[in-house]
């Protein structure tokens, strides 16, 4: 694994920091689109997020319901087409965090199952 | 009507059709720093060398009045000229006249220059300044951008084709460049986007500058569409300008030849500037200079994927392609970008004759989750496939690290590099010491009384076994161990006994590259 960490008393510029590879560590400097990568987050099954950015139009279902897979949850349209959100699993919600009309982002939480 | 009316008449139209949009429309150009179609091409090209054609071409709209309409060269200058003695054909879009929008008539003169270039055989550069598809004009406009897109690909590979973003280019308009092999953008003045910021605002109620979103910097530095960054339009011409002075006309030709010059070798004495301990960084760039005619190297992607370096310069007066692993930046690996980058410009040189120079010095292979969600495996996979394809002249010099699939990928002689050169201080191996030691003695460490001590002296008979130029040299899988300061004699005098290398590859449609 790579890991950074800055090291210490230096005060020469360039500003190098350290990069773990195979057990050695280098001196260099790190690029910012390798500082801003996104650490790596696995996906719940019990988190319905958006597929693609869109507007919700139908809520099917609300709070403490309980649904069967493959139950419509909602739909959300996007680039001209609506999509039905389908129950990935057996469940109750545990909460909804969108109404009709919400506009959503790409991979927004949209509800929760318990 | 005599000779001396005619031509009068003959002036007056051409006084006419050099107006473009107007005074008011012109003013409005210059207020946001941007120059004209006409005199961006007038300074890009040779004092008095440029030809223009197609000046009276009317636009073809017919439909929401546009008949009624004159729009002056409808919006596009286009010509013949030269750089530096270098015969280009050019287009300009003139954001003037009404917008630099693309129809029917517009993509006709772009294509027609561009239909030249091919058939001529020399260069071809595009100015992009244009708000996108003349909409009057309908699927007419998708049809000329269309041709324009075949056309490029058609002549991909066979003359050098360059573009340069000095406005917006944003929609369907991206693609030409995209498909080109140089693309040059200004600081504040270039912007490119498929969707714009008011769709985005629209769909997804994000806000985001043009600036953000697409300008030059995001595109030099986050996407890699573009290759060189200037400051100013003048920084940018000049930047053509050598790159012209680098490349073929076609892919038939060879680079025209400089008188040779030396190094300047007090400012990059070569000896001086890599540290002994591998894991100490150095500007890789200084060596390229200390090697390189006159210490000129012309780096590309400069802002991209920093972790490689690549560009051209000249040893002994001829062009080659340099890719340089950069210890500097995230220690040299290779990763998903670097590898792009490297593979892209290596098929580059290769389709038209510049003989490449690789610099090894790499730790190896990136580690990370991103790194393989972003498919490490198939963009990596680019840098073998360049290498093993390219048959122009392959020199490789190893001068400090190669372990790895990285020794491999980085032009090793298993893809078919002509002369590979390591410095003593090379260190060809399956891996770094300390991550071999660990797993070839793993039992004998975690058994011993003292672990760290067992593992340090491990660590230390490994390097003393592996970590040089000698078990890769016994094998013959390196050519020459040279010193330092014999790399540029060892490069150039390759380069002369290869001056006649053929090598065909095997006959086929054309392969099927990991894209």
């Amino acid at each position: 694994m790579a890991q950074t960490n800055e090291l210490k008393n230096d005060t020469k510029k360039p500003s190098y920091k350290s990069l773990l590879i195979e057990n050695i560590k280098y001196r260099t400097l790190l690029t910012k689109k390798f500082q801003e990568k996104k650490p790596f987050v696995r996906k719940d099954i019990k988190k319905v997020t958006a597929i693609i950015p869109g507007t919700i139009l139908n809520l099917y279902v609300k709070k403490n319901n309980r649904v069967k897979e493959g139950d419509k949850l909602l739909v959300l349209e996007a680039m001209k087409m609506r999509n039905d959100l389908a129950s990935p699993i057996d469940g109750i919600i545990k909460d909804i965090y969108v109404k009709d009309g919400s506009k959503v982002t790409k991979g927004e939480l949209l509800l929760e199952f318990k | 009507m005599g000779l001396k009316q005619k031509t009068a008449d003959l002036k007056k139209r051409m006084r006419e059709a050099v107006k473009g949009g107007g005074s008011k429309a012109i003013e409005k150009q210059k207020a946001i720093g941007k120059k004209t179609a006409r005199e961006r091409i007038l300074e890009i090209l040779d004092h008095k060398s440029f030809h223009e054609y197609d000046m009276f071409v009317k636009h073809a709209g017919t439909d929401f009045d546009m008949d009624k309409k004159y729009l002056p060269g409808d919006g596009v200058v286009t010509g013949t000229g030269s750089i530096s003695g270098h015969p280009v054909c050019i287009y300009a879009q003139d954001f003037t006249v009404a917008g630099g929008s693309l129809g029917w008539a517009h993509a006709k003169k772009i294509t027609k220059i561009m239909d030249h270039a091919l058939k001529l055989k020399i260069p071809l550069i595009g100015i992009n300044d244009s708000g996108g598809a003349r909409i009057q004009e309908g699927v007419n406009a998708l049809a000329g951008y269309g041709e324009i897109f075949y056309r490029n690909t058609r002549a991909s590979g066979v003359i050098p084709q360059i573009s340069v973003i000095l406005g917006p280019c944003a929609g369907g308009a991206v693609y030409s460049p995209a498909l080109t092999d140089f693309v040059f953008v200004v600081d504040g003045v270039s912007k490119m986007f498929i969707t714009g910021p008011e769709v985005i605002k629209t769909v997804l109620g994000e806000e985001i500058t043009m600036e953000e979103l697409g300008g030059a910097r995001v595109h030099s530095e986050i996407t890699g569409n573009a290759h060189f960054y200037a400051d100013s339009e003048e920084q940018c011409f000049d930047q053509i300008k050598q790159l012209i002075s680098f490349i073929p006309w076609n892919n038939e030709k060879k680079a025209e030849p400089f008188p040779k010059k030396p190094p300047k070798t007090r400012q990059y004495n070569i000896d001086d500037i890599m540290p002994a301990d591998p894991r100490q960084p150095y500007d890789v760039r200084d060596v390229i200079k200390s090697i390189s005619d006159d210490s000129e190297f012309l780096e590309i992607s400069e802002l991209y994927a920093s972790n490689i370096i690549i560009g051209f310069s000249r040893i002994a007066g001829q062009t080659v392609g340099l890719v340089a692993n950069q210890p500097m930046v995230l220690a040299g690996v290779l990763d998903v970008d670097s590898s792009s980058k490297a593979a892209r410009f290596i098929r580059y040189c290769d389709a038209f004759n510049i003989p490449l120079v690789t610099l090894v010095d790499l730790p190896g292979y990136l580690p990370g989750i991103d790194q393989e969600h972003a498919g490490v495996i198939r963009h990596g996979a680019k840098l073998l496939y360049a290498y093993s394809e390219a048959t122009v002249p392959k020199i490789t010099v190893i001068m400090r690290k190669a372990y790895g699939g990285g020794y491999i990928a980085m032009c090793s002689h298993h893809l078919r590099a002509d002369f590979v050169g390591a410095w003593p201080t090379a260190e060809i191996a399956v891996m770094g010491p300390e991550g071999a030691a660990n797993i070839i003695f793993r039992n004998e460490i975690k058994n011993a009384e003292n672990p760290d001590d067992t593992r340090k002296q491990k660590i230390k008979e490994y390097k003393d076994k592996f970590a040089n130029p000698y078990v890769a040299a016994a094998y013959g899988y390196i050519d020459a161990v040279i010193e330092p300061k014999e790399t540029r004699n060892f490069i150039l005098h390759a380069l002369e006994v290869s001056s006649l290398k053929v090598e065909i590859n095997p006959t086929k449609k054309h392969g099927i590259p990991p894209f």
